[in-house]
């Protein structure tokens, strides 16, 4: 494979990109250990990066494991998406105070945020920030909040060379691999050749911060590494969705006794779309002081999976677990091609992983298609 | 499909309105006039628009327009009180200060009207939403063929718009039909629900497009009666309703199958969202 | 064929002009059932008696209608009040002697039946719906 500009950084070195970054002015974002999760905070330097730590993901089920070695991005995904810093969940659209029997209001622009670089944006996360921008940026309004800070941010992304028995990226053509979207896109390599990084610029941002960096030039033997770590955690997946035709597929069993089956165990918890990268639902909350001369109004993160999300006078629409849990993935993995030319699902499998159940929207759509009640129940 | 030049921290901050008027309509039922704070954007609307109306420190809902369109330096708002903050909004004295975001959503085919015959079919508070449909249409009245209203309510105390009715049948070629679910004593006029008065239309059904608002089932029942009188689906109109926050396709409350209520309707064609009205809880 | 001219048809000599005044009952509940009506014009309210002895209307029935069936089954026993709100102008229409006719032409009973079944089906459709009080704050 042609060398196409990659180069190779020590990991030793990382520390340098990040305090490159910083002096840049960036406001580094990457993962570390917390809680016993790997979750995404702000970091100042490499030694907050989870060195040695891996996540073992089942249905239902998260914890995180000592590897063997010393890789720094040796797992596969936390239970939190870059959509934490994009998408906030908790912001201030405006404030207002009484004024003549009426309101003025106070402010209005989005908060200018510092400008963000998020260290290890795994493909399928990259894909879901596609899938938000076509949501929140392309469509009839402009959400200005997710476009100052989605502008803002320098994206390092990190390949996978490792797969979770809950991914299922490849077959919905969203990973493991990375071609663009990103900065600066790496592969963590070890092994004979040392603890290093195959990197290749993105952007000519991501191409002016590699200049300051003492990287190697990459021998063929590490582009091959690299590629078949990738082409190795793509085959190790186990789990997939076949897109054929699903959007028939949902639109028509709208009826499918299967439903029953999920909602007998869907405890509408709303866990799957608080994890999930691509849902973007929220909700408007006006809230004054008890004088009642200062108002504000807040937009939180919201979930369809809630009673109240479908309420209109006289009730709720979707009552039941089972018309919550349809609506999602009904939304998810078919609406979403009318809504936004594309799938809403990236194949993280967070949604699995995370679900206290272990409803696997996998098997859900396995059994729609096989028109039977089979699977976990 | 980009047209968005519109960024959310336009369309997510109220303009002050001022009430210029409350009237009662019913025991329930209030109609707001409002007028824009100097300064303001003039208040232009298409029929079948809806606002996101503000009480300060209260809350926001969404409130059809109810005005004529014709007059855009005002803003008018029928609205039935049925809770705090629907309560909070009629009970607004005159002179104090609305927030009002909009207008929004798809409107009434008026223009794809002209040229054919009008039926509005309107159950309880879905009158509101028609009225400026009906004044456009009786502004134009010439590049009209024939009007029917035809208006269903619970009872003659829950009737809207009395007056008007009374002057809209005067109107050539319009044909005014008023009943209700529940007579009482006095009340001469018809009793039954508004699919009752369907065989005193006057109407060529092949050259007719429908407007309907109401309650989801008394739609779905008009629309039956609709194609049982030989309209066709892509000729019918309906205004649907679901929850809303934003109004501007971010928070995904009012999702209907594949649509947001707020920038693909609220006015749907019939054929569009036909197979959705046949599911429960969707 | 019309309604008019259907039962018109049949029973030539056992149909009659009638004109009610407003605020005139044409039957009232509990009564012999024996005729029905075709509404040429005018307006009738069926009314039930409620427990204070004031009347609800049920419905209204206008031009093109026909007004009772309880003729047509046993007990032949009007269930409501017919109060003509308006001047009101029907054919009278002698139910006795269509009730005999169906007994003794079957054929002639299926299509009566089928007519009045038909009125009934949409009449009960319409109850149901103004039952459901979908304009009523839930």
């Amino acid at each position: 494979m042609p060398n196409e500009g990659h180069v190779v950084l020590a990991a030793s070195e990382l520390g340098k990109l990040i305090a490159a970054l910083v002096q840049k002015g960036y406001a580094v974002v990457g993962p570390t250990v917390r809680d016993g999760a790997i979750v995404y905070d702000a970091i100042e330097s490499e030694k907050e990066l989870p060195r040695g730590w891996t996540d073992e993901q089942a249905p239902g089920h998260y914890r995180l494991k000592r590897r063997d070695d010393d890789a720094l991005f040796g797992y596969v995904v936390g239970p939190q998406s870059w959509k934490k810093y994009l998408h906030p969940a908790e912001v201030r659209l405006w404030s207002a105070e009484r004024r003549d029997g009426t309101f003025r209001i106070l402010n209005n622009e989005a908060k200018p945020q510092p400008p963000r670089a998020f260290l290890g944006v795994r493909a399928c996360e990259l894909k879901a920030m596609a899938v938000q921008d076509r949501v929140l940026l392309e469509d009839k309004y402009r959400d200005a909040i997710y476009a100052a800070r989605r502008a803002g941010a320098f994206l390092i992304a990190m390949q996978c060379t490792q797969s979770a028995p809950t991914c299922f990226c490849a077959s919905m053509g969203t990973g493991p691999g990375i071609a663009e979207g990103a900065d600066l896109i790496l592969t963590e390599l070890m092994g004979s050749g040392g603890h290093r990084f195959l990197v290749k610029a993105g952007s000519e941002r991501g191409a002016e911060l590699l200049r300051e960096l003492a990287t190697t030039a990459a021998s063929a033997a590490d582009l091959s590494q690299a590629e078949q770590g990738v082409k190795t955690a793509a085959a190790a997946q186990t789990r997939s969705i076949d897109n054929q035709g699903i959007k028939e597929l949902l639109y028509k069993n709208f009826e499918h006794p299967r439903w029953d089956n999920v909602a007998a165990r869907c405890m509408t918890c709303a866990n799957c779309t608080m994890v999930c990268p691509t849902c973007f639902c929220t909700t408007v909350e006006d809230v004054s002081d008890v004088a009642g001369d200062h108002a504000e109004r807040w937009r939180r993160w919201d979930s369809c999976f809630t009673e109240s999300f479908s309420y209109i006078h006289g009730g709720s629409v979707r009552t039941s677990a089972k018309a919550r849990y349809r609506q999602w993935m009904t939304h998810k993995l078919a609406a979403w091609f009318d809504q936004f030319d594309s799938s809403g699902c990236v194949g993280c499998g967070r949604c699995i992983t995370w679900c206290p159940v272990g409803i696997d929207i996998t098997e859900e759509v396995r059994a729609l298609r096989e028109g039977t009640n089979h699977g976990n129940a | 499909m980009a047209t968005a030049v519109i960024t959310s921290t336009d369309v997510m901050v109220p303009q002050s309105y001022r009430v210029q008027e409350v009237s009662k309509e019913t025991s329930d039922t209030f109609t707001l006039k409002l007028a824009p704070e100097e300064g303001s954007n003039g208040s232009s609307f298409r029929p079948g628009q809806f606002s996101m109306l503000w009480v300060f420190g209260v809350g926001e809902l969404p409130i059809s327009i109810s005005g004529d369109p014709a007059k855009n330096d005002q803003l008018i708002y029928t609205v039935r009180s049925v809770g705090q903050a629907t309560n909070s909004l009629v009970s607004q004295s005159v002179g104090s200060g609305i927030g009002v975001r909009g207008p929004f959503g798809t409107g009434w085919p008026v223009e794809a009207a002209r040229g054919r015959d009008v039926i509005i079919v309107a159950g309880g508070i879905g009158l509101a939403p028609l009225r400026p449909a009906i004044y456009e249409v009786l502004h134009r009245r010439d590049e009209y063929g024939r009007l029917v209203i035809l208006y269903g309510a619970r009872s003659p105390r829950d009737l809207l718009y009395r007056k008007e009715l009374a002057a809209w049948a005067r109107h050539r070629d319009t044909q005014v039909l008023v009943t209700v679910d529940y007579g009482g004593v006095s009340w001469r006029g018809h009793v039954g629900v508004v699919t009752t008065l369907f065989k005193y239309a006057r109407l060529k059904p092949t050259q007719s497009v429908a407007m309907l608002c109401g309650p989801e089932i008394m739609m779905r029942f008009v629309t039956r009666e609709l194609e049982a009188h030989g309209l066709v689906r892509p000729d019918i109109y309906l205004s649907m309703e679901r929850n809303m926050k934003c109004a501007v396709g971010f928070c995904g409350h009012c999702q209907y199958g594949p649509h947001f209520i707020c920038k693909d309707g609220p006015v749907f064609p019939y054929d569009r969202i036909r197979p959705l009205m046949e599911k429960y809880e969707l | 064929m019309g309604l008019e001219e259907y039962y018109t048809g049949l029973l030539t000599g056992c149909a009659a002009n009638v004109r009610f005044q407003p605020g005139s009952y044409i039957f009232k509940e509990g009564e012999e059932a024996n005729e029905f009506y075709l509404l040429r014009s005018g307006r009738v309210a069926l009314e039930i008696f409620g427990a204070a002895h004031k009347p609800h209307v049920v419905e209204t029935l206008e031009e093109g209608d026909i007004l009772g069936w309880s003729w047509l089954l046993p007990p032949y026993v009007w269930k409501f009040h017919a109060h003509a709100v308006h001047d009101t102008r029907a054919i009278a229409l002698d139910g006795k002697c269509l009730r005999t006719k169906c007994e003794q032409n079957h054929d002639l009973g299926y299509e009566v039946l089928k007519r009045f079944a038909q009125i009934m089906e949409r009449r009960l459709e319409a109850t149901r719906m103004q039952l459901l009080d979908v304009y009523a704050v839930k």
